[in-house]
């Protein structure tokens, strides 16, 4: 074991190209799922937020609340199915490909941003958008204003679902096949030289998956406090 | 009342301590359980389910299978965390004896590795005999290759027949593809993206029925038609050297090697796979 960590840190310190590779190929697959899954999700989360007498609201919630829970390796499994060549996406050619890794990842991170904008834009006070309104906002401005207003809230989203993507190994192991160089990512690298036996190697990439998630946070938490200061 | 809330406290810990206890529970007795590292071949091909239950009712004692690669597998061996192995890489093998994990090799069984592949065929390899010069034709036209990737003894066997023609394919070629997965998952790629790639027979005359777009091209329909010798694949029992690491279950091990080898198992061994497949999967040393 302390070899391991001597052999790891050494490994990191030397910039192994490997580690390297598989590093921006885990950012760059991530990084594109976390940003699909924004755009998609926070419009829909913030409409879900400020509607509050929509129909059906409570099964909605139960729903994306089930879903903030999906486990990866079924959505793996649900995308495998849709992207096989015999499958009703298999036209695409996306299977073993990070495109299909990006979709099965966007497929878990949309609930969770959903369900917790919904949840942030929804606790404002609920005569927030009168109040807008009648200082002239348009319907644009007043989201805009909503949003800061929960931006705390909004940012723990992002947090908790990059958290959530980056570390799930499930689903890009099944649709992505774990493919040196070209779909190997953190996780599904750590699995296979832990089973190698290359302990060192693979604590390397554990500490470097580490290392992202810190930083992600990070960033995030200096986000919010400058626009704190910013006031 | 205090009483009452006194009973409801005690009642509730006890509960509390009950459900903890409940995912403690210890393993079944440490002298009659029996971890066997093996390649992905044996447990995909379900030969293990058809034979070890009755070394079980036997030895009274319970087998834990771990099905990984063969390098996997002897690195569990190495780290202690095993008691016997059965793989099929035999320079490892021989290696990992040598260097004292191990305390001997038994050769237990045979079958052979064959090369499918898309039925279009894009290298024109179906019929070739020699593994090596398919391969190459493989190499020259760029057609998909689907790898193990993952220090198996199939990964192995790859490497050495790659080495008999001098290619060495990198990871980043486009048409080579190293997949650091087991037997199925990679028949399953190749299925996918009209790849070729080595299997052994038992795994592919297994999953033949989900895998409609491949086709063996290289060794044949039988073990009989297979004219590479290069193809041969041995699989051995090595029992992990108790010397080496605490908690070795040695004498089971032993007795499992007995067993494994002793002319019931092997006719057993010899026999499954025939009734479905109309060919043995596995085959063995005793008539």
């Amino acid at each position: 074991m302390p070899n391991s960590l001597t052999e790891s840190i050494s490994l990191i310190l030397s910039l192994d190209k490997d580690l390297i590779d598989i590093t921006l190929l885990t950012l760059r697959i991530t990084l594109s799922s976390l940003t699909l899954s924004i755009i998609i999700g926070l419009p829909i989360g913030t409409l879900l937020g400020l509607s509050r007498h929509i129909p059906a609201r409570g099964f909605i919630m139960a729903f994306l609340y089930t879903g903030m829970g999906l486990p990866p390796v079924v959505v793996g499994l649900v995308v495998f199915i849709l992207l096989s060549r015999s499958g009703p996406m298999g036209h695409l050619e996306w299977l073993f490909s990070p495109n299909a890794m990006i979709l099965a990842q966007t497929i878990i991170a949309l609930p969770i941003i959903v369900g917790l904008t919904m949840a942030s834009t929804g606790s404002t006070h609920p005569s927030l958008p009168q109040q807008v309104t009648s200082l002239g906002a348009t319907k644009l401005q007043t989201a805009i204003t909503i949003l800061s207003e929960s931006k705390y809230g909004l940012l723990a989203a992002i947090a908790a679902t990059y958290g959530r993507i980056v570390a799930e190994v499930g689903a890009v192991l099944l649709v992505g096949g774990n493919i040196e160089t070209k779909t190997r990512v953190l996780t599904t690298a750590i699995v296979l030289e832990t089973r190698k036996g290359a302990f060192g190697f693979a604590l390397g990439l554990g500490l470097i998956l580490l290392t992202i998630t810190f930083v992600a946070n990070i960033i995030l938490l200096r986000f919010g406090n400058w626009n704190n200061d910013q006031r | 009342m205090t009483l009452f809330k006194l009973t409801r406290i005690i009642r509730t810990s006890i509960y509390c301590i009950g459900i903890i206890l409940l995912g403690c529970q210890r393993n079944a007795d440490p002298n009659n359980t029996l971890t066997l590292a093996t390649t992905t071949s044996t447990e995909n091909s379900g030969l293990l389910d058809h034979i070890l239950p009755d070394f079980e009712q036997n030895f009274d004692s319970k087998i834990e299978v771990i099905a990984v690669g063969t390098g996997q597998a002897i690195a569990l061996g190495k780290s202690g965390n095993a008691d016997v192995l059965l793989v099929h890489a035999p320079d490892l093998e021989n290696t990992f004896v040598n260097q004292g994990y191990g305390t001997k090799r038994y050769q237990v069984m045979y079958n052979d590795f064959i090369i499918v592949g898309p039925k279009s065929d894009p290298a024109s390899i179906r019929g070739i005999k020699d593994a090596s010069r398919a391969m190459t034709k493989i190499y020259k036209q760029n057609a998909p290759w689907a790898s193990r990737g993952d220090e198996s003894g199939t990964h192995m066997k790859e490497n050495y027949l790659w080495s008999q023609v001098n290619i060495t394919p990198k990871s980043a070629d486009n048409w080579y593809y190293s997949l650091g997965q087991g037997m199925g998952a990679t028949l399953q790629f190749a299925n996918e993206t009209d790849s070729y790639t080595l299997t052994d027979r038992a795994t592919y005359l297994m999953q033949a029925d989900i895998l409609p777009y491949l086709t063996i091209m290289v060794g044949g329909d039988h073990i009989r038609n297979n004219l590479d010798q290069n193809l041969y694949n041995l699989y051995s029992i090595i029992p992990i050297n108790p010397n080496k690491h605490q908690y070795i279950n040695h004498d089971l091990a032993l007795q499992f090697t007995n067993w494994f080898t002793s002319t019931n198992t092997q006719t057993h061994i010899a026999n499954f796979g025939k009734e479905k497949l109309g060919q043995p999967i596995f085959y063995t040393f005793v008539r």
